[in-house]
Protein backbone atom coordinates (compact mmCIF):
# COMPACT_ATOMS: atom_id res chain seq x y z
CA UNK A 1 0.00 0.00 0.00
CA UNK A 2 1.32 2.84 -1.18
CA UNK A 3 1.81 5.30 1.65
CA UNK A 4 0.62 8.90 -0.02
CA UNK A 5 -2.29 6.75 -0.81
CA UNK A 6 -2.79 6.07 2.70
CA UNK A 7 -2.41 9.31 4.02
CA UNK A 8 -4.95 10.78 1.73
CA UNK A 9 -7.04 8.30 2.97
CA UNK A 10 -6.33 9.19 6.52
CA UNK A 11 -7.63 12.67 5.73
CA UNK A 12 -10.84 11.49 4.33
CA UNK A 13 -11.28 9.67 7.61
CA UNK A 14 -10.92 12.44 9.82
CA UNK A 15 -13.30 14.39 7.60
CA UNK A 16 -15.83 11.46 7.49
CA UNK A 17 -15.62 11.01 3.52
CA UNK A 18 -14.01 8.03 3.57
CA UNK A 19 -16.53 4.77 2.62
CA UNK A 20 -16.50 1.49 4.66
CA UNK A 21 -14.39 -0.50 2.52
CA UNK A 22 -11.45 2.43 2.95
CA UNK A 23 -11.73 2.55 6.04
CA UNK A 24 -11.08 -1.41 6.21
CA UNK A 25 -8.02 -0.69 3.97
CA UNK A 26 -7.08 1.94 6.26
CA UNK A 27 -7.66 -0.55 9.34
CA UNK A 28 -5.75 -3.27 7.72
CA UNK A 29 -2.52 -1.37 7.03
CA UNK A 30 -2.62 -0.02 10.96
CA UNK A 31 -3.28 -3.41 12.27
CA UNK A 32 -1.31 -5.91 10.00
CA UNK A 33 1.48 -3.61 7.78
CA UNK A 34 4.58 -2.09 8.73
CA UNK A 35 3.71 1.48 9.31
CA UNK A 36 5.51 4.15 8.60
CA UNK A 37 7.03 6.33 11.37
CA UNK A 38 5.08 9.42 11.13
CA UNK A 39 1.76 7.45 11.34
CA UNK A 40 2.51 5.67 14.08
CA UNK A 41 0.73 7.60 16.24
CA UNK A 42 -2.76 6.37 14.78
CA UNK A 43 -2.17 3.02 15.08
CA UNK A 44 -3.32 2.46 18.29
CA UNK A 45 -6.99 3.85 17.47
CA UNK A 46 -7.20 1.57 14.97
CA UNK A 47 -5.92 -1.39 16.89
CA UNK A 48 -8.92 -0.50 19.20
CA UNK A 49 -11.48 -0.43 17.07
CA UNK A 50 -10.08 -3.98 15.64
CA UNK A 51 -10.62 -5.43 19.22
CA UNK A 52 -13.36 -3.59 20.37
CA UNK A 53 -15.27 -5.88 17.58
CA UNK A 54 -13.87 -9.07 19.13
CA UNK A 55 -15.28 -8.74 22.12
CA UNK A 56 -18.56 -11.01 22.69
CA UNK A 57 -21.18 -11.54 24.24
CA UNK A 58 -21.04 -14.67 26.83
CA UNK A 59 -24.11 -14.89 28.64
CA UNK A 60 -26.63 -17.98 26.66
CA UNK A 61 -29.62 -16.20 25.64
CA UNK A 62 -32.24 -15.97 27.45
CA UNK A 63 -35.45 -17.60 26.15
CA UNK A 64 -37.90 -17.92 28.95
CA UNK A 65 -39.48 -14.47 29.85
CA UNK A 66 -39.29 -13.70 33.87
CA UNK A 67 -42.08 -11.80 33.67
CA UNK A 68 -44.92 -14.76 33.12
CA UNK A 69 -43.20 -15.66 36.76
CA UNK A 70 -44.50 -12.81 38.43
CA UNK A 71 -47.77 -12.84 36.74
CA UNK A 72 -47.93 -16.53 38.36
CA UNK A 73 -46.68 -15.21 41.59
CA UNK A 74 -49.18 -12.30 41.68
CA UNK A 75 -52.22 -15.19 41.00
CA UNK A 76 -50.88 -17.39 43.49
CA UNK A 77 -50.96 -14.80 46.16
CA UNK A 78 -54.46 -13.54 45.38
CA UNK A 79 -55.76 -17.09 45.70
CA UNK A 80 -53.77 -17.29 48.84
CA UNK A 81 -55.47 -13.98 49.85
CA UNK A 82 -58.85 -15.33 49.62
CA UNK A 83 -58.30 -18.57 51.01
CA UNK A 84 -56.89 -16.79 54.02
CA UNK A 85 -60.10 -14.13 54.00
CA UNK A 86 -62.46 -17.20 53.58
CA UNK A 87 -60.82 -18.95 56.71
CA UNK A 88 -60.75 -15.94 58.61
CA UNK A 89 -64.57 -15.70 58.10
CA UNK A 90 -65.25 -18.87 59.13
CA UNK A 91 -63.40 -18.69 62.19
CA UNK A 92 -65.12 -15.39 63.20
CA UNK A 93 -68.20 -17.07 62.45
CA UNK A 94 -67.75 -20.03 64.64
CA UNK A 95 -66.51 -17.63 67.39
CA UNK A 96 -69.81 -15.59 67.41
CA UNK A 97 -71.50 -18.35 67.37
CA UNK A 98 -70.09 -19.90 71.00
CA UNK A 99 -70.46 -16.28 72.35
CA UNK A 100 -74.09 -16.73 71.51
CA UNK A 101 -74.77 -20.33 73.13
CA UNK A 102 -73.02 -18.98 76.13
CA UNK A 103 -75.06 -16.34 76.45
CA UNK A 104 -78.12 -17.95 76.01
CA UNK A 105 -76.87 -20.97 78.20
CA UNK A 106 -76.80 -18.02 80.77
CA UNK A 107 -80.03 -16.57 80.24
CA UNK A 108 -81.30 -19.85 80.58
CA UNK A 109 -79.75 -20.62 83.90
CA UNK A 110 -80.72 -17.03 85.09
CA UNK A 111 -84.38 -18.13 84.36
CA UNK A 112 -84.04 -21.92 85.57
CA UNK A 113 -82.45 -20.48 89.32
CA UNK A 114 -85.28 -18.00 89.49
CA UNK A 115 -88.62 -20.76 88.54
CA UNK A 116 -87.01 -23.24 90.86
CA UNK A 117 -86.78 -20.01 93.64
CA UNK A 118 -90.67 -19.68 92.64
CA UNK A 119 -91.36 -23.47 93.33
CA UNK A 120 -89.86 -23.05 96.79
CA UNK A 121 -92.48 -20.55 97.94
CA UNK A 122 -95.26 -22.60 95.82
CA UNK A 123 -94.14 -25.11 98.78
CA UNK A 124 -95.98 -23.14 101.50
CA UNK A 125 -98.91 -23.13 99.88
CA UNK A 126 -99.07 -27.24 100.18
CA UNK A 127 -98.92 -26.63 104.09
CA UNK A 128 -101.88 -24.11 104.05
CA UNK A 129 -103.77 -26.53 102.12
CA UNK A 130 -103.16 -29.30 104.62
CA UNK A 131 -104.58 -27.86 107.16
CA UNK A 132 -107.45 -26.91 105.76
CA UNK A 133 -107.86 -30.32 104.81
CA UNK A 134 -107.35 -31.17 108.80
CA UNK A 135 -109.96 -28.97 109.24
CA UNK A 136 -112.80 -30.05 107.20
CA UNK A 137 -112.15 -33.73 108.21
CA UNK A 138 -112.12 -32.68 111.42
CA UNK A 139 -116.16 -31.29 111.19
CA UNK B 1 -41.65 -18.03 15.82
CA UNK B 2 -39.85 -21.45 16.85
CA UNK B 3 -36.36 -21.34 19.45
CA UNK B 4 -34.25 -22.38 17.03
CA UNK B 5 -35.75 -19.80 14.46
CA UNK B 6 -35.61 -17.38 16.67
CA UNK B 7 -31.95 -18.30 17.65
CA UNK B 8 -30.78 -18.04 14.15
CA UNK B 9 -32.13 -14.33 13.81
CA UNK B 10 -30.95 -13.35 17.14
CA UNK B 11 -27.21 -15.26 17.03
CA UNK B 12 -25.55 -12.96 14.47
CA UNK B 13 -26.10 -9.60 16.24
CA UNK B 14 -26.28 -10.30 19.49
CA UNK B 15 -22.58 -9.46 20.10
CA UNK B 16 -23.30 -6.04 18.14
CA UNK B 17 -25.79 -5.33 21.48
CA UNK B 18 -23.66 -6.29 23.45
CA UNK B 19 -20.88 -3.76 22.12
CA UNK B 20 -23.03 -1.03 21.59
CA UNK B 21 -24.30 -1.41 25.46
CA UNK B 22 -21.01 -1.81 26.58
CA UNK B 23 -19.63 1.52 24.91
CA UNK B 24 -22.88 3.29 26.18
CA UNK B 25 -22.61 1.73 30.03
CA UNK B 26 -19.17 1.28 29.98
CA UNK B 27 -19.66 -1.79 32.47
CA UNK B 28 -19.63 -5.26 31.37
CA UNK B 29 -21.80 -6.50 33.98
CA UNK B 30 -24.18 -3.32 33.27
CA UNK B 31 -23.71 -4.29 29.29
CA UNK B 32 -24.58 -7.88 29.82
CA UNK B 33 -27.96 -6.86 31.91
CA UNK B 34 -29.15 -4.47 29.27
CA UNK B 35 -28.21 -7.00 26.26
CA UNK B 36 -30.09 -9.77 28.32
CA UNK B 37 -33.05 -7.58 28.68
CA UNK B 38 -33.59 -6.67 25.14
CA UNK B 39 -33.04 -10.40 24.09
CA UNK B 40 -35.96 -10.78 26.52
CA UNK B 41 -38.19 -8.46 24.88
CA UNK B 42 -37.38 -9.54 21.44
CA UNK B 43 -38.12 -13.11 22.43
CA UNK B 44 -41.13 -11.99 24.44
CA UNK B 45 -42.71 -10.11 21.06
CA UNK B 46 -41.35 -12.87 18.69
CA UNK B 47 -44.57 -12.93 16.69
CA UNK B 48 -44.14 -9.36 15.51
CA UNK B 49 -40.75 -9.60 14.51
CA UNK B 50 -41.47 -12.41 12.04
CA UNK B 51 -43.35 -9.62 10.35
CA UNK B 52 -40.25 -6.55 10.55
CA UNK B 53 -37.44 -7.07 7.93
CA UNK B 54 -34.49 -5.76 9.67
CA UNK B 55 -34.94 -6.89 13.08
CA UNK B 56 -30.78 -6.11 13.79
CA UNK B 57 -31.83 -2.61 13.25
CA UNK B 58 -34.85 -2.77 15.47
CA UNK B 59 -32.92 -4.62 17.95
CA UNK B 60 -29.96 -2.05 17.54
CA UNK B 61 -32.43 0.86 18.48
CA UNK B 62 -34.19 -1.21 21.40
CA UNK B 63 -30.44 -1.30 22.90
CA UNK B 64 -29.73 2.46 21.86
CA UNK B 65 -32.87 3.34 23.91
CA UNK B 66 -32.54 0.70 26.75
CA UNK B 67 -29.39 2.50 27.52
CA UNK B 68 -29.69 6.05 27.08
CA UNK B 69 -32.35 5.51 29.47
CA UNK B 70 -30.57 3.55 31.74
CA UNK B 71 -27.65 6.58 31.89
CA UNK B 72 -30.47 8.53 32.84
CA UNK B 73 -31.98 6.71 35.15
CA UNK B 74 -31.28 7.23 38.65
CA UNK B 75 -30.10 3.33 39.30
CA UNK B 76 -27.61 4.14 36.94
CA UNK B 77 -25.93 7.02 39.21
CA UNK B 78 -23.43 4.68 40.19
CA UNK B 79 -22.04 3.46 37.09
CA UNK B 80 -19.85 6.56 36.54
CA UNK B 81 -17.70 5.11 39.42
CA UNK B 82 -17.45 1.71 37.43
CA UNK B 83 -14.11 1.38 36.29
CA UNK B 84 -13.44 -0.04 32.87
CA UNK B 85 -12.59 -3.29 32.69
CA UNK B 86 -11.33 -4.29 29.30
CA UNK B 87 -9.54 -7.18 29.20
CA UNK B 88 -6.98 -8.27 26.52
CA UNK B 89 -7.00 -12.03 25.24
CA UNK B 90 -4.98 -10.74 22.00
CA UNK B 91 -2.01 -12.43 22.96
CA UNK B 92 0.07 -11.29 19.72
CA UNK B 93 -1.05 -7.78 20.42
CA UNK B 94 1.01 -8.21 24.16
CA UNK B 95 4.13 -7.50 22.41
CA UNK B 96 3.07 -4.10 21.65
CA UNK B 97 3.51 -2.82 25.36
CA UNK B 98 3.91 0.69 23.97
CA UNK B 99 0.66 0.88 21.80
CA UNK B 100 -1.11 -1.06 23.98
CA UNK B 101 -0.71 1.70 26.67
CA UNK B 102 -1.67 3.40 23.20
CA UNK B 103 -5.08 1.30 23.33
CA UNK B 104 -6.05 2.07 26.34
CA UNK B 105 -6.11 5.42 26.34
CA UNK B 106 -8.29 5.23 23.26
CA UNK B 107 -11.07 3.25 25.76
CA UNK B 108 -10.55 6.33 28.23
CA UNK B 109 -10.75 8.75 25.68
CA UNK B 110 -13.68 6.97 23.40
CA UNK B 111 -15.42 6.76 27.78
CA UNK B 112 -15.16 10.91 27.74
CA UNK B 113 -17.03 11.01 24.80
CA UNK B 114 -20.26 13.09 24.55
CA UNK B 115 -23.07 9.44 24.11
CA UNK B 116 -23.85 10.76 20.51
CA UNK B 117 -20.44 10.38 19.60
CA UNK B 118 -19.76 7.35 21.12
CA UNK B 119 -22.70 5.87 19.58
CA UNK B 120 -21.48 7.44 15.80
CA UNK B 121 -17.95 5.50 16.53
CA UNK B 122 -18.99 2.72 17.60
CA UNK B 123 -21.57 1.89 14.97
CA UNK B 124 -19.38 3.02 12.08
CA UNK B 125 -15.37 2.36 13.25
CA UNK B 126 -15.98 -1.16 15.06
CA UNK B 127 -19.56 -2.69 13.21
CA UNK B 128 -18.83 -1.18 10.01
CA UNK B 129 -22.53 0.14 9.40
CA UNK B 130 -23.09 2.79 6.57
CA UNK B 131 -24.55 6.41 7.01
CA UNK B 132 -27.76 5.76 6.09
CA UNK B 133 -28.49 2.90 8.71
CA UNK B 134 -26.55 4.77 11.36
CA UNK B 135 -28.91 7.72 10.37
CA UNK B 136 -32.41 5.52 10.77
CA UNK B 137 -31.02 3.50 14.17
CA UNK B 138 -29.49 7.11 15.93
CA UNK B 139 -32.73 8.92 14.47
CA UNK B 140 -30.90 11.46 12.62
CA UNK B 141 -29.86 12.89 9.01
CA UNK B 142 -26.88 10.92 7.07
CA UNK B 143 -25.31 14.24 6.77
CA UNK B 144 -25.86 14.84 10.80
CA UNK B 145 -24.43 11.46 11.19
CA UNK B 146 -21.22 12.28 8.97
CA UNK B 147 -20.58 15.50 10.58
CA UNK B 148 -20.99 14.09 13.98
CA UNK B 149 -18.63 11.18 13.18
CA UNK B 150 -15.89 13.67 11.70
CA UNK B 151 -16.13 15.66 15.12
CA UNK B 152 -15.87 12.43 17.38
CA UNK B 153 -12.70 10.98 15.37
CA UNK B 154 -10.61 14.48 15.25
CA UNK B 155 -11.82 14.95 19.09
CA UNK B 156 -10.19 11.36 19.62
CA UNK B 157 -7.36 12.46 17.60
CA UNK B 158 -7.07 15.42 19.23
CA UNK B 159 -7.13 13.65 22.88
CA UNK B 160 -4.67 11.44 21.27
CA UNK B 161 -2.18 13.72 20.17
CA UNK B 162 -2.51 15.55 23.79
CA UNK B 163 -1.71 12.26 25.66
CA UNK B 164 1.76 11.75 22.89
CA UNK B 165 3.11 15.06 23.28
CA UNK B 166 2.20 15.07 27.29
CA UNK B 167 2.93 12.05 27.93
CA UNK B 168 0.58 10.20 30.59
CA UNK B 169 -0.90 12.68 32.76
Amino acid sequence: MELDKIEKLLEKYFEATTTVAEEETLRQYFVKGKVAPHLEQYQPLFQFFSKAKEEQYTRPVPLKPRKLYVKWISVAAVAVLIFGLYLGKDYQEKKEAEYAYAQTKKALGLLAANFSRGTEKVAYLKEFEEAKEKIYNNN
Amino acid sequence: MKQAEFLDVVMPFKDKLFRLAKRLLVSTEEAEDATQEILLKLWSKNKAIEGYNNVEAFAMTMTKNFCLDRLKSKQAGNLKLVHSNYTDTNVSLQNHVEAMDSVGWIQKIMESLPEQQKMVLQLRDVEEYDFDEIAALLDMKPTAVRVALSRARKEVREKLMQKHSYGIG
